[in-house]
């Protein structure tokens, strides 16, 4: 089983992340929980959600705390606190941050950065940077194809929105194979 | 397991509510009477009937005695008198 | 056809293959998502039902209540608070023998405010006479539903049936989930039809007077139905399985227990975290196992004896607490071993109150714990920090 962290703030789509990544686990015929950090949660605040991916049923109803891959969606929750605290040794971190910024450095975790806000702004006209990590993320770690992940956003989405987050996955994508590999 | 919870509708005529009075009853004095069926309107066990004036009676297997009518009879035409009058 | 589903979303579309006639609830977090999918499925025709919007949860409760008087088939769902708002009414319900489903999608109870998730509420309408089913997983949630209907409205039972899901834990999390089709639902669950129902042509009193003579006799029926369901479930059940291919849990589920030693009685989500640790420690050639509740009432207590009675240990899990006694749930599987010659070792666990975590470590805890003594109520995972400094007197 593998678990997935992903850091936000409530207003950023963590939780539609999780749920579009379980969907797209969950087409490929294996097991996905995705659920919210059980909190409340107010615009701006920071918040988690979470995947949990199996060959099996999954049964454990517990929280997360050493996932093997995180997802950062807003490169502002690293202040203050030590988000690779609880990836698990040789765990996977995605961060959205600007292009400029340097990626962080981090002892025994492979860290890869997305400029996951310059390239949604101008796909959606505004900042939503949550799908194109998700893109990075399927061309990163081998859990779940882009095939997948554009069919659940069929599933969830229609019309213009799913055609804008399914290019935003794509673009995602191919930024990290263009990039890490 | 199932017990009877429900009643049919009207089974509270079976109990007669005339007894409950305690010593006075409405005497339907027929003089002034005006036929302005204030006193079967008001009685709060709707047992007071009548069709003209000088023609109002109640129902005494079922008037409690409260004396409501004989208050509000505009006419003063209904008195209370005690239980043991014969009418 | 399996769905990948929000708890929420599965149950709305459960309670919609059901055809309630009339839906009346009121908006409570953790419950909010399932009303607000009712509504809007009817909003959009797919669910052609009365979706009474009212101003509180004893409004609510009270429209269902009269749909149901009248014959008509009705769903509502509440959590915390808002179950309790209820409660007067759905005293009332059971008393009036009428089949409502409600879900109950469990929250802890204020103050202090929280919004998370454990078992108090449901556990205060424990005696009202409702019948109570909890699920582990959000299929059996659905699953329950679709039997909850059946069992309630079946003539020989008419009592209220409460299906129990853990607020956000089941309600907030998505999982694939296998819906039924529509006819298969129609087949299994034929239209309400009451023998006795508010009529205009057939004028009839509800809810009338039981002076001293005849209250007794109105419980001791409920009473004597808690006893009849033992019987008549496995029958609905035998159904259900066949209408829908399905192999339910009913009553108790029981894990690992025929050469088991030491066994932890749970209730609800967190029996899934308990079987992952039972098979880590089996793993490690520990002989442990678990016991799932599933209908707390009525309360299968000759199951649940006959599961345990040749333990040697067994801990009793509970996320809820009868202040000023024990677990509620500890309490009566302790009477259930009274005056027996043969009984285990049984301690009380307090977990989870207000979905403080209840992780692998905890429960491994537990099971180590089973070995010392017995503990009638211990709680599990107190943040001992946020206890430092707190008044006491003894």
């Amino acid at each position: 089983m593998k678990e997935v962290t992903i850091h936000a703030r409530a207003g950023q789509g963590a939780i539609t992340v999780a749920s579009i990544l379980g969907m797209a686990v969950f087409l490929e015929g294996k097991y996905a929980l995705a659920f919210p950090h059980f909190g409340a949660a107010r615009m701006g605040a920071p918040m988690n959600s979470f995947v949990r991916i199996s060959d099996k049923e999954i049964r454990l109803r517990s929280q997360i705390y050493e996932p093997d891959y995180i997802m950062v969606v807003d490169y502002t929750l690293m202040r203050g606190f030590n988000i690779f605290e609880d990836i698990k040794p040789g765990g996977t971190a995605f961060i959205n941050q600007p292009g400029k910024m340097p990626t962080p450095q981090v002892q025994g975790i492979n860290v890869y950065t997305i400029p996951a806000d310059e390239i949604s702004y101008d796909i959606f006209g505004r900042t939503m940077g949550n799908t194109v990590l998700l893109g990075a993320f399927a061309a990163g770690v081998e859990e779940v194809s882009l095939e997948s992940l554009c069919k659940a956003i069929d599933e969830k989405f229609s019309g213009e929105i799913a055609t804008a987050n399914k290019k935003a996955l794509e673009e995602g994508f191919n930024y990290y194979i263009k990039k890490y590999s | 397991m199932f017990v009877k919870i429900t009643s049919k509708p009207g089974t509270t005529r079976g109990n007669e509510t005339g007894s409950w009075r305690m010593g006075t009853k409405p005497k339907f004095l027929r003089k002034n009477c005006i036929g302005c069926g204030l006193c079967a309107l008001i009685c709060p066990e709707g047992v007071i009937d009548g069709k003209r004036k000088k023609t109002y009676y109640c129902d005494y297997n079922y008037c409690k005695g409260c004396g409501i009518c004989a208050e509000e009879c505009p006419k003063k035409d209904i008195l209370m008198v005690e239980e043991e009058e014969i009418i | 056809m399996r769905e990948y589903l929000e708890g929420s979303i599965a149950v709305a579309r459960a309670v919609k293959l059901c055809r309630p006639g009339v839906i009346s609830a009121y908006p409570i977090t953790p419950q909010t998502h399932i009303v607000e999918e009712l509504a809007s499925l009817t909003a959009s025709s797919q669910l052609k039902t009365e979706f009474i919007n009212v101003e509180s949860e004893h409004s609510a409760a009270s429209v269902v209540l009269g749909s149901l008087a009248a014959g008509v088939r009705a769903y509502t769902a509440s959590s915390s608070q808002g179950l309790l708002l209820m409660g007067e009414v759905l005293y009332n319900i059971a008393g009036l023998r009428l089949p409502l489903v409600l879900t109950c999608a469990n929250r802890a109870v204020s103050a202090p405010l929280s919004i998370w998730n454990d078992h108090q509420d449901s556990e205060a309408l424990r005696d009202s006479g409702v019948i109570q089913l909890y699920a582990e997983n959000i299929q059996e949630v659905v699953d329950l539903h679709l039997f909850a209907y059946r069992l309630a409205e079946d003539p020989r039972i008419l009592l209220p049936v409460m299906v129990c899901m853990d607020g956000f834990v089941l309600t907030h999390a998505y999982e694939s989930v296998d819906l039924p089709e529509q006819d298969q639902v129609d087949e299994f669950l034929p239209p309400l039809e009451l023998i006795e129902k508010l009529d205009p042509f057939k004028p009839l009193s509800m809810g009338i007077v039981a002076d001293a003579r005849f209250y007794m006799e109105t419980r001791y029926a409920i009473q004597e139905t808690m006893k009849e369901c033992l019987v008549i479930m496995p029958e609905l059940k035998k159904d259900f399985n066949k209408a829908f291919n399905r192999d339910i849990k009913i009553f108790i589920e029981e894990y690992y227990m025929e050469d088991a030693e030491k066994v932890l009685v749970t209730r609800g989500s967190v029996a899934g975290t308990v079987k992952d640790v039972v098979d880590e420690m089996r793993a490690e050639g520990q002989k442990v196992g678990m016991l799932k509740i599933i209908s707390y009432r009525p309360f299968p207590a000759e199951a649940i004896y006959n599961a345990l009675k040749d333990l040697y240990a067994v801990g009793v899990l509970d996320r809820a607490i009868s202040l000023g006694s024990w677990g509620p749930m500890y309490t009566e599987i302790k009477a259930l071993f009274h005056g027996k010659d043969k009984f285990p070792k049984i301690s009380g666990f307090i977990g989870g109150l207000g979905q403080r975590d209840i992780t692998r470590d905890n429960i491994r805890d537990m099971y180590d714990k089973l070995d010392w003594g017995e503990v009638p109520c211990e709680f599990i995972n107190l943040n001992r920090e946020f206890l430092i400094g707190a008044r006491k007197y003894t």
